[in-house]
């Protein structure tokens, strides 16, 4: 499905140039993508290398698995197929939260440290796990209390209310979350 | 906000001495395991950004849009939003710019402005995150992850106009 997706984008695009002759054009920027790419690779590397350090501690020392086990009550609900004592747990729990704090960056470290402990649970390597959609989707539609980005535009725009939209967002983004994990729900269900 | 941060470091670590673990070097093995990480995901945002940017530089979008317009006319919608809506999953980048058009063309304040602030906050990049979580641990069957993902953005962008409609 991934696949299908790069396949339209790459194709349309470049087809399309063709008939628009912006040929040249579409040539230089696939190499400057290519830059663009491993530069937002290197914007990530402190943020992640930090994280994963300071959350080894937390994990050697027990206070993640302590943190997992106090929000274990709503998560074993979304994530039926995880153990007590699993460590992804800990993890998409950080991740969670970081996201509603609106603390995206330092999410993503969490985040690809709970897939590879989903991972290490998951029977089939190369195929994805219920737990991983699950948190997937929990963490594509986007559970953020406060848009700090989009606020600082708005106020750098000079809107009389930056932060009337506050409400509205949350309303939806909320919507998102339950449309996604329902589906997912039925998804999983009806496979059983 | 900027105590979140610092505080939490400073509890993880004395935790950790509390219980008695080498605290540097548990951080130096964690940070080596992220060395890991990086290498991971390096291929699949390659892959994204480069498939990204074909698509939008090549303006390829605008001409599908192009086909949508009359429908939008009648519901009184901007071909703007129509793209943003499009590239929310797609590029968080390039909604970003999108929605900054719409604040200069139509105005932060009007209901193009209040819709698109909505919009952004409604849902997330859900085919990048998913190329980079699967990425990074090499998952290539992706099952019903990408369908799933993709209905939860379709609701939030529903749930943005109506909410905006309510609330301008």
């Amino acid at each position: 499905m991934v696949s299908l997706i790069w396949l339209f984008l790459i194709a349309s695009g470049i087809i399309y140039s063709f008939f628009t002759g912006n040929m040249e054009f579409i040539n230089n920027e696939i190499l400057n993508s290519s830059k663009e790419a491993i530069n937002l690779v290197f914007t990530m590397i402190p943020v992640i290398l930090l994280w994963m350090g300071i959350m080894n501690i937390a994990e050697v020392s027990g206070l993640l698995n302590k943190f997992s086990n106090l929000l274990y009550p709503l998560l074993s609900k979304l994530f039926t197929s995880l153990k007590k004592d699993s460590k992804a747990l800990g993890y998409i729990a950080s991740n969670i939260a970081c996201n509603v704090l609106g603390l995206g960056s330092v999410a993503t470290p969490f985040g690809l440290k709970a897939m590879e402990e989903m991972q290490k649970e998951n029977i089939n390597k190369d195929e994805a796990s219920d737990a991983m959609i699950t948190f997937l989707v929990l963490n594509t539609s986007g559970v953020t209390l406060i848009p700090t980005t989009v606020i600082a535009l708005r106020n750098s725009y000079g809107s009389v209310s930056p932060t009337a939209i506050i409400i509205p967002s949350i309303i939806a983004t909320t919507v998102s979350s339950i449309c996604g994990l329902t589906l997912d729900y039925i998804i999983r269900r009806s496979k059983k | 906000m900027n105590y979140i941060i610092p505080l939490t470091i400073l509890g993880i670590i004395s935790y950790g001495v509390l219980k008695k673990i080498n605290i540097y070097d548990t951080f130096l093995d964690g940070s080596k395991e992220g060395l890991h990480t990086i290498f991971n995901i390096l291929p699949s945002i390659l892959a994204m950004v480069v498939g990204v940017n074909i698509f939008l530089k090549s303006g390829v979008l605008y001409f599908f849009l192009s086909f949508l317009e009359p429908v939008l006319k009648s519901y009184d919608l901007s071909l703007e939003i129509l793209a943003m809506g499009f590239l929310r999953p797609i590029s968080g980048s390039a909604s970003l710019a999108i929605m900054n058009s719409i604040y200069k063309i139509y105005g932060v304040d009007s209901f193009m402005g209040f819709l698109a602030s909505v919009m952004e906050g409604a849902t997330d990049t859900t085919i990048y995150v998913l190329a980079l979580y699967f990425g990074s641990i090499k998952i290539v069957k992706t099952r019903y992850a990408l369908k799933v993902g993709l209905f939860a953005d379709l609701c939030g962008l529903i749930a943005a106009f109506i909410v905006s409609t309510i609330f301008f």
